[in-house]
This record gives structure tokens, C-alpha cells and sequence, in this order.
């Protein structure tokens, strides 16, 4: 019974803040509506007793992603009125497509024919069972292959993006720690010696 | 004896009220939650008033390494008693002052912002073991669950920045998010090395998995990590040198500029919680938590049976307390773009090194700590 | 047995390594010409190349939990992939140099890039054809936005970088779906599940629609194929010379094991969407290639014709028509990379000779390079004894013997078409006046391998039997 209660009640908050992400005009109140959304489809995993995918998802998307994307949104100065500008004329075409899809999808997915019958409920585990335990072995060994790929992805995602954003020659400032350190005196100053100039010399 | 106070209290006070508001079904559950609520309140109450005088603590220590005194008038009843009372003078201060909001601030974020940074720092203290038994959520998942509310608290941060309308405000906002997010994968790392060499990611298993003598304790096969986190604990709670977010000489006061009175102080606990929290888990992940010092040496083991397990954890804290407030004292303030470079080429690339060292050690069953 | 899974797939963990050292041998040289990471590169793939060779399969080999698979399907490919891509980075090299663009992550994103290829090419369950593409793609999006200062560049890059993720997010709509009906990723367990039982057809194929836009929007096949010219234009050349070739051998893999390995119990519902998607991309390249003047972009358009002809291959469903496809595929990408090569060759410092007048009276610059883009040409067009003819019959041939005579019939009528705009080239080349008469300055290596290139057309075009054998056994073992 309880566990209906808290089903219902972060499901609520999910769709409630889900769909304020898409409503709200200013976008810095998407993305917190969006961390909201997060935490409630986790507080959702916590009820499946996938602990570990439930604190992943607040731990890599409400902790590192989210906080990007914040820094990114903060700084950009998104004007909602350009961004809104072509909502009225699209409006239609997205609804049909959108009726389309959902009619569509609903048949496949609420009809018989999704398995459903195969996915039993969860059952109940002891405390002793750990969910991190058992994804972990999962993933090493049934999913060796796919994951080792993932990880390459990954490799892959951080050169592009270095590479992509390190432009030595013209935009970084950077500095070299090191060749602070070494600095020597007279790397930066210059001694002139030069004649004493009297006021009656000028013009 | 603090059993038999909660054992008393339960007893007397939390069955009598169950039984006389609620219907007989829910009784069980009633006098759990109650139980639950006199726990957390046992946790809270006494990490507040640490909070408190962890300031005090602070004020004092960083004097006497300056040659100066630090506050000494404050007391009670009309004794200075070394400035005891200073903490309490300071809230009472910060209580009645008024909550400034400045005009063109989003209001709601602006007053949710100081709360959203203590709640995580108070909610990690959940699972935090003070000896085998004393826990008050035991779960599996324990270091998970550490990790994803320290991370939490950069929202504070980045919240207050962004809806204070301030220019100052926002850069220090900016600051501590790149910040955070550069030493939070150090930490990250520095963790999944403690995972390596327990085998579980509960708080008390690690703890357990280290206990035999000092040298089994974590501290020495994990060293480097053990080093990094501590480090990458001073970057994520903003404490001198990491602490460009506030820079007070270059950016006045950083992302809490426009906070006063009680939504200030807040911010304040917030910081200091935090930093009790990332003491505490250093004492628990590398240094053996509540176990003995003295464990496993004979004549001192016995000599020292007597002390509760709880002694030792906090002794530990303390240390680790102090170490915050030393390199206050100690390190000037490091520049921005060394703080990144520390955090993205010096630490990341031991943690990752470490861990494959971990490992190895880890397989092999090396003696005395992993076999 | 997990030692036996490694030596199943030791290419592609070579590679992964290799690529790896790559990596770090750039991050420490300092040599402005990447000379040492060029040679790196090039010594990788003909490492994974002998190895490929060494351990080809005799029979199917699974490995992973039937995750990963080694057939001579996939070896081929794989050989292939590696030289080709081996040449690529040949011509990339001079053009990088020539433009002063020359950065090392060119050669470890398409060591990444050539890794994702081979895994799509051996992949044997859903994730593993995902995981693949995704590898291939990122490192495709960084290399055509490598260009930082070229605004084109940039938005290719974005266009392509949009279009694909569309496209992947599409792919994997069909994934969930063709998992949640059958309850498995692996090719071989849909392909069983399907045969048992197909009361559910009509939601299999709604999955499967969604799979097969994915790899429309991948190959580039109309009405997917925006993001094609834009992309083929405003990239690098060299990028473009890549992403024109080895790629394409890995999107004809990933159809092939989505749609025969996987889905080929559905062949009658996907061998109609294919003859729409099919006649769809040769009109649509053909007719609009001939309005182009930047060469670039008509061979764009003349790639998303040639993909509709690759689709003619599948379409007739049987073994041989499929070696029709690969064979077909294999000629494209060698033929394309000849043309983009000849691009890079007539560039110079900070000039691309991709417009169609920079072509005007090669004959009198350079006989010889004349005669080789006129081998290339005529090969794209169809004209015996040219490469080309032979892939175009023997596609044209499967697919007449499986009854499709109506459509052969459309492919001839827009492949006629399309012998217009490659015989212009030629007309610009013999028969106008150059515009300025510079000589043609590269490397010795350049012109020899492009000659190399351009011949191999002509030989393979003269003995198509030895490349027709090699993919009937590709098929059939």
C-alpha cells in the first residue's frame, strides 16, 4: 500500500515536472524542472530496488551533466520570442505527428503483442542482494563486448570534443605554470640607460 | 549508553504516544517512523552544534597559528569562559538580521538556493556508521549514496549565483560549478579505489574490511587516493586555497555577495557541514573508522578496550576538522586556471593509475590487506 | 572460452590498441607535419590488416554471447575497409599538408572511425550494430568540424551532427521495439523467433520501418539524404574522400545483418520499402546532379544514386543478389575514392579544384591524370569495360532473374540519365580550354597511387571475376 502511495506520488512529480520542462518559458527553470524530473524517475528505480541505477542516474545526471548544462544556459542569453516564433505555424503538423506516433506506438506497446506477459513482476530480494553486485557481473561478462565499445565511444567523445575545442594558436590564454616558475628577472626587465633630460631639451 | 537512552526514551515516551493516537493496525509502523524521527534528530542535533563550534573552533585556531587570540569575550553568565558563547552570540546575530532580496533576483530560487546547499550535506549523514551498529540506514549502496549527495551541493551554489542578478554572484557561481564538476571525478575515482579494495560499497563493510592493526587500515595501500580525496574534499566544500568561488579579494564575496542574516548563515552551515561530512568519511574510508589504533598491538589493545568504538571515529574527524582549518591558515589562494590544471591533469590521471594499481594489488592477495 | 572470444576478435582489439599508441604518440611529438603518427597510422592498419588475413575465418565464428561474429563477409570487408582507408589517409595526408590543416586527431578519429566500421561489419547482435555505427559516426562528426575557421565546415558538421543523431535515435526506436517483440538483441534469435511465430508481423514491421530509416539516413538513400550534399560540400576534402568511402562498406554491413542475419523473415515486407526508397534515390541523384557545378556536390548526388542501385542488389532477396550489392559497394567506394583523389591532387594551397571549370582541359595539363579521371568517370557512369558496367550488370542480372524486370527496367532508364553529368566531365577535360595552365604539383607517392587507383578500375573492369568470386564466397560462406 505504501509503496502504491510513493509510486504514485514521485510518478506524479515526474509527469507534473516533465512536462513543466517543456512549459516553462525560461530556460534555466527547464533545467531545474528537469533535475526534479530526474530525482523522481530515480526515487521510481529506488521502488524496482535498482539501487544503483537509481543513484547513478541523480549521481551523473543531476551531479555532472545537469551542472553543465546549467553553466552552458546560464550564459547563453536564449531569447524565448525567436525561439517561440515558428510554435503557432508548426503547431499542427506536430500535433498530427504527434497523434500519428502515440496511436501508433500505443498499438505496439499496449497490445498483446509487447511480451508484456514475459516481463513478470519484480520479485522481492533480501537485503542482501546487491543490485550493483549483479549489474556488475552482468555487464562483464554477458555484455563484455558492448561495453568495451561504449568505453571506446567514450575515448572517442573526449578527443573529438578536445580537439574540437583546443585551438592553441588563437583563442586559448593559457599560461605555463612552469615557465612562470623559471621567470627570470631579465626576462621581464629591461634596464635603459638614457640621458637625463632637462625641461629646456623639450619641443 | 546511548542505547539504553534511546532504549529509555522508546520505551516511555514514542510506544505510549503510538499506542494512543493510532488504530492497532498501524502501530508497528507508527512507532518506526517515530523511532526513525528520534534517530535522525540524535545525528542532526549534535552535527549542528558541531557546526557551530567548528566556526568558534576555526576563529580560535587560525589565531593562535597568526599569534592572535581570536574571540575570548562572549560566555555565559557573566563568565568570558574563552569565548564559549561567541557561536551562539554569531546565530543569534544572524537570526534577527533581515533577508535582504534584491530586486530583479528570481525570489523563489533566491531563498530555495541556501537550503538546497544544506539539505544534501545533512542528508549524506544517513548512512554514516558510528560503530557496527549504530547506523541509521544501513543500505547496500552506502558510498553511492555519499557520493550523489556531495555532488548535489554545487547546486546551492549555482542556484544563488545565477538568481541573485549580481555580476559578482554569478562569476563565483560559474567558478565553483567548473570547479566542483573537475574534482568531483577526482573524488569519484579516489572512492571507486575504496571499492576495489573492500568489495562493498556499505560504509560499515569498508570499515570492517579494515580492520587488524593501523597498517590495515586503508590509508596505506590506497595513499595517493587517499591524499586526492582529502584534496578534492577541500575543492568541493570551497575551503581556502580552492576557494576562488568566494574570493573574497577579486569577486567581493562570490555567489553568496547578495545573502544576509539567516539565508547568509545557512550558506555558512552549509559549508561547514560539509566539510565535517568530508572529514568524516576520510576517517571512515582510509583511516578505519571507528576501529582502534591500538588494534592488534599487544598490552595497548587491552589497555585500551574501554574507550567505545564511537571514540575513536570522532578523535579521527577531529583530526581531519583540524586539517581543514590548518590549510586555511597555512596555503595562499590558488589561481583559477591552476586549480583546473591540478584537478584535470594532476589528479585524474593518478586516481585512474592508482586504481589499475589497486586492482593488481587486489588480485594478487597482497598481505596484510588484501588477502 | 574467453580466450577464444579474444582471438575471435583480435583485429578489432589490435586496432583499439593501436589506436590507443596513436594517440599518445601524437600527444607527445612535436613535429608540426605529424609525420610520425601519419606512419603510425598507416603501419596500424596494415598491422590489422595482416591480422584480418591471418585469422580469416573458414567458418562462422561467434564470440561474446553471440554479440560478435567473424564470417568471410566480414573478413572481406574488413580487408577491404582497411585499404581503403589505408589509401584514404594516404591522399588525406597531402591534402592536409597542402592546406596547412594537418592535425593528428585526423588519423585517430579515423583509426576510431575504421575501428567502429569493422565492428559494424562483425556485428552480431542489435547493441553491437549500434554501438558500431555511434563509433563510426562521432568520429565522422569531429573530423568534418575539424576545420574550426571554415564556416561551411562548421555547418556541415552541424547538419550532419542533427541529421545523424536523428537518425540514430531512430534506429534505436526500431531497436526497442524488435527487442521488446522478440525479447532478444541477437540477429540470429529475432531471426529464429520470427520464423516460429509471426503472429505479431505488422508490429515487427512497424519496428523494422523505423530500422530502416536509421540506415537510409546512414547510406544516404532519398528521401533521407539531405544531410548528403551539404556535407560532401562543405567538409574538407579529405574528410569527404573518407566519409565517401570506407563508411560505405560498413552501412552496406550493418544492412546486411539487420535485414538478412536479423530480419529476413520479413523479406517480402522490406524488399517493398527498399524498391521505394531504391527508385526514390536514383531519381532524385541523377536528375539533380546533372544541375551542379561544385563537383563535390554532384558526387554527392551521384552517391545517393549509387545507393539506390546498391539497394537493387538486397531487393532480389537471394544470396547471389546480395554479392551483387557487396560487389557493388566494393567498386563505388573505389571508384570514389579515385575521384575525390583527383580533387586533392589538382588543389593547391589554399585552393579546393572542386568546381567543375577547374577540370576544363586537364588533357592539355596533364594527359595522364585526364586519362585516369576519364577511367573514373566512365566506370561511374557504366560503360564497359570500366569496373562500374560490371557492378551495375551484375546487380541489373540478380535482379531480373528474381523477377523484378520493371524495376531493372527504371535503373537503366536512370542510370542513362546519369551518364550525362559524368561524360561532361569528360567533355570539360578533352575538349575545353584550360582556364590557367599550372602544373600539377604533389607527391610522387600521391601520383603514383592515385595512378594505381585509377588503373585498378580498368584492370578489375577487364577480370570482374576475380572481385565477384571473392564476394559469392563472401556471401555464401
Amino acid at each position: 500500500m505504501i509503496e502504491q502511495i510513493v509510486f504514485y506520488l514521485f510518478g506524479g512529480i515526474l509527469l507534473l515536472s516533465a512536462s513543466m520542462v517543456v512549459v516553462m518559458r525560461n530556460p534555466i527553470h527547464s533545467a531545474l524542472f528537469l533535475v526534479l524530473s530526474f530525482f523522481a524517475s530515480s526515487a521510481i528505480w529506488l521502488l524496482l530496488q535498482a539501487e544503483f541505477l537509481a543513484i547513478a542516474l541523480v549521481l551523473v545526471y543531476v551531479g555532472a551533466v545537469m551542472v553543465l548544462f546549467l553553466f552552458v544556459v546560464m550564459m547563453l542569453d536564449i531569447n524565448i520570442a525567436t525561439v517561440r516564433a515558428g510554435f503557432a505555424r508548426f503547431l499542427p503538423v506536430g500535433i498530427t505527428v504527434a497523434v500519428l506516433m502515440v496511436t501508433a506506438m500505443g498499438l505496439v506497446v499496449g497490445a498483446d503483442y509487447f511480451m508484456s506477459d514475459t516481463y513478470m513482476a519484480i520479485k522481492s530480494v533480501g537485503s542482501d542482494y546487491s543490485n550493483t553486485k549483479e549489474l556488475g557481473i552482468t555487464l562483464y561478462t554477458e555484455y563484455l563486448f558492448q561495453f568495451e565499445v561504449a568505453g571506446a565511444i567514450l575515448l572517442v567523445a573526449i578527443i573529438a570534443a578536445i580537439s574540437l575545442s583546443m585551438n592553441k594558436s588563437k583563442i586559448t590564454k593559457s599560461k605555463n605554470p612552469q615557465d612562470q616558475v623559471f621567470v627570470k628577472k631579465q626576462d621581464r626587465l629591461r634596464v635603459v640607460k638614457m640621458q637625463s633630460e632637462t625641461k629646456g631639451t623639450e619641443s | 549508553m546511548l542505547e539504553i537512552i534511546y532504549q529509555f526514551i522508546s520505551q516511555n515516551l514514542l510506544l505510549p504516544i503510538t499506542t494512543l493516537l493510532l488504530p492497532v493496525d498501524y502501530q508497528p509502523q507508527g512507532l518506526l517512523m517515530l523511532q526513525t524521527v528520534i534517530k535522525i534528530l540524535a545525528i542532526l542535533i549534535p552535527v549542528l552544534v558541531t557546526v557551530a563550534y567548528f566556526t568558534y573552533a576555526e576563529r580560535k585556531v587560525i589565531g593562535f597559528i597568526q599569534g592572535r587570540i581570536g574571540p575570548n569575550r562572549v560566555g555565559f553568565f557573566g563568565f568570558s569562559l574563552w569565548g564559549l558563547g561567541q557561536p551562539i552570540a554569531d546565530a543569534v546575530k544572524l537570526i534577527v538580521k533581515e533577508i535582504v532580496i534584491p530586486t530583479g533576483s528570481n525570489r523563489f530560487l533566491f531563498v530555495m538556493a541556501p537550503i538546497l546547499s544544506l539539505a544534501p550535506s545533512l542528508a549524506a549523514w544517513a548512512v554514516i556508521p558510528f560503530d557496527d551498529t549504530k547506523v541509521l540506514a544501513n543500505i547496500n549502496a552506502g558510498l553511492l549514496y555519499v557520493l550523489a549527495l556531495t555532488s548535489l551541493a554545487v547546486y546551492g551554489v549555482i542556484i544563488a549565483g545565477w538568481a541573485s542578478n549580481s555580476k559578482y554572484a554569478f562569476l563565483g557561481a560559474l567558478r565553483s560549478a567548473a570547479q566542483i564538476v573537475a574534482y568531483e571525478i577526482a573524488m569519484g575515482f579516489a572512492l571507486a579505489g575504496v571499492l576495489v579494495a573492500s568489495g562493498s560499497l556499505n560504509l560499515g563493510d569498508i570499515v570492517n574490511s579494515q580492520s587488524g592493526s593501523i597498517i590495515h587500515w586503508f590509508w596505506i595501500p590506497l595513499f595517493p587516493l587517499f591524499v586526492i580525496y582529502f584534496i578534492s574534499g577541500l575543492a568541493e566544500t570551497n575551503r581556502a586555497p580552492f576557494d576562488v568561488a568566494e574570493g573574497e579579494s577579486e569577486i567581493v564575496a562570490g555567489f553568496h555577495v547578495e545573502y544576509g542574516g539567516m539565508a547568509f548563515s545557512v550558506f555558512f552551515m552549509a559549508e561547514y557541514a560539509n566539510m565535517i561530512l568530508i572529514a568524516v568519511l576520510s576517517a571512515l574510508m582510509f583511516c578505519g573508522g571507528w576501529l582502534s589504533p591500538f588494534q592488534g598491538i599487544p598490552g595497548l589493545e587491552g589497555l585500551f578496550a574501554w574507550v567505545p568504538p564511537m571514540f575513536w571515529l570522532l578523535a579521527k574527524t577531529s583530526f581531519f576538522m583540524f586539517l581543514f582549518l590548518w590549510f586555511r591558515a597555512t596555503f595562499p589562494r590558488y589561481r583559477y586556471d591552476q586549480i583546473m590544471r591540478l584537478g584535470w591533469k594532476v589528479f585524474i590521471p593518478i586516481t585512474i593509475f592508482w586504481l589499475v594499481v589497486v586492482s593488481a594489488l587486489v588480485i594478487t592477495d597482497t598481505p596484510p590487506w588484501f588477502n | 572460452m574467453m580466450n577464444a572470444d579474444l582471438i575471435i576478435a583480435i583485429p578489432e582489439i589490435t586496432l583499439l590498441a593501436l589506436a590507443c599508441l596513436v594517440l599518445m604518440v601524437d600527444a607527445f611529438s612535436k613535429d608540426p607535419l605529424h609525420l610520425l603518427t601519419y606512419w603510425t597510422t598507416q603501419a596500424s592498419l596494415l598491422v590489422v590488416l595482416a591480422l584480418v588475413l591471418y585469422y580469416f575465418p573458414e567458418n562462422v565464428q561467434v564470440a561474446f554471447n553471440g554479440s560478435f561474429v567473424s564470417d568471410s563477409m566480414s573478413a572481406i570487408l574488413k580487408i577491404f575497409m582497411c585499404g581503403i582507408s589505408f589509401v584514404v589517409f594516404l591522399y588525406s595526408h597531402e591534402y592536409l599538408k597542402e592546406h596547412k590543416c594537418l592535425k593528428g586527431e585526423y588519423f585517430v578519429l579515423g583509426l576510431f572511425a575504421v575501428l567502429g566500421m569493422m565492428i559494424m561489419a562483425s556485428a552480431y547482435s542489435l547493441l553491437s550494430v549500434y554501438l558500431g555505427l555511434e563509433l563510426l559516426s562521432l568520429s565522422l562528426y569531429a573530423m568534418v568540424a575539424m576545420q574550426r575557421d571554415s564556416s561551411s565546415a562548421s555547418e556541415a558538421a552541424m547538419k550532419y551532427f542533427v541529421l545523424g543523431a536523428l537518425a540514430s535515435g531512430m534506429l534505436l526506436y526500431g531497436i526497442s521495439m524488435i527487442y521488446g517483440l522478440t525479447g532478444s538483441l541477437q540477429l540470429v534469435t529475432i531471426a529464429d523467433k520470427i520464423n516460429l511465430d509471426d503472429t505479431n508481423r505488422m508490429f515487427l514491421v512497424y519496428g523494422m520501418i523505423f530500422m530502416i530509416i536509421g540506415i537510409a539516413f546512414k547510406l544516404g538513400a532519398a528521401p533521407f539524404h539531405m544531410w548528403v550534399p551539404d556535407v560532401y560540400q562543405g567538409a574538407p576534402t579529405s574528410v569527404t574522400l573518407f566519409i565517401s568511402t570506407a563508411p560505405k562498406l560498413a552501412a552496406f554491413a550493418m544492412s546486411m545483418r539487420v535485414l538478412v542475419d536479423g530480419l529476413m523473415p520479413l523479406v517480402e515486407d522490406w524488399q517493398s520499402i527498399l524498391m521505394i526508397l531504391s527508385v526514390l534515390s536514383m531519381a532524385t541523384g541523377n536528375i539533380i546532379a546533372i544541375a551542379q557545378t561544385n563537383i563535390k556536390r554532384m558526387l554527392a548526388y551521384s552517391t545517393i544514386a549509387h545507393v539506390g542501385f546498391l539497394f537493387l542488389g538486397m531487393i532480389s532477396g537471394t544470396s547471389s543478389g546480395f554479392s551483387g550489392s557487396m560487389f557493388y559497394i566494393i567498386s563505388y567506394a573505389l571508384m570514389s575514392m579515385g575521384a575525390f583523389g583527383m580533387i586533392i591532387l589538382l588543389g593547391r594551397n589554399g585552393f579546393e579544384a572542386d568546381m567543375l571549370d577547374d577540370f576544363k582541359g586537364l588533357s592539355e595539363r596533364s594527359p595522364w591524370f585526364a586519362f585516369i579521371m576519364l577511367c573514373l568517370m566512365f566506370s561511374m557512369a557504366g560503360v564497359p569495360p570500366f569496373l562500374g558496367f560490371w557492378s551495375k550488370w551484375f546487380v541489373l542480372k540478380e535482379l531480373v532473374a528474381s523477377g523484378f524486370v520493371e524495376l531493372a527496367g527504371i535503373a537503366v532508364i536512370f542510370s542513362i540519365i546519369g551518364v550525362y553529368y559524368y561524360l561532361r566531365i569528360i567533355k570539360l577535360m578533352y575538349f575545353d580550354k584550360p582556364e590557367s595552365m599550372t602544373a600539377i604539383k604533389s607527391s610522387k607517392q600521391m601520383r603514383a597511387v592515385l595512378s594505381l587507383n585509377g588503373l585498378l578500375i580498368l584492370a578489375l573492369g577487364l577480370s570482374p571475376n576475380i572481385l565477384m568470386s571473392l564476394c559469392l564466397t563472401a556471401i555464401a560462406g
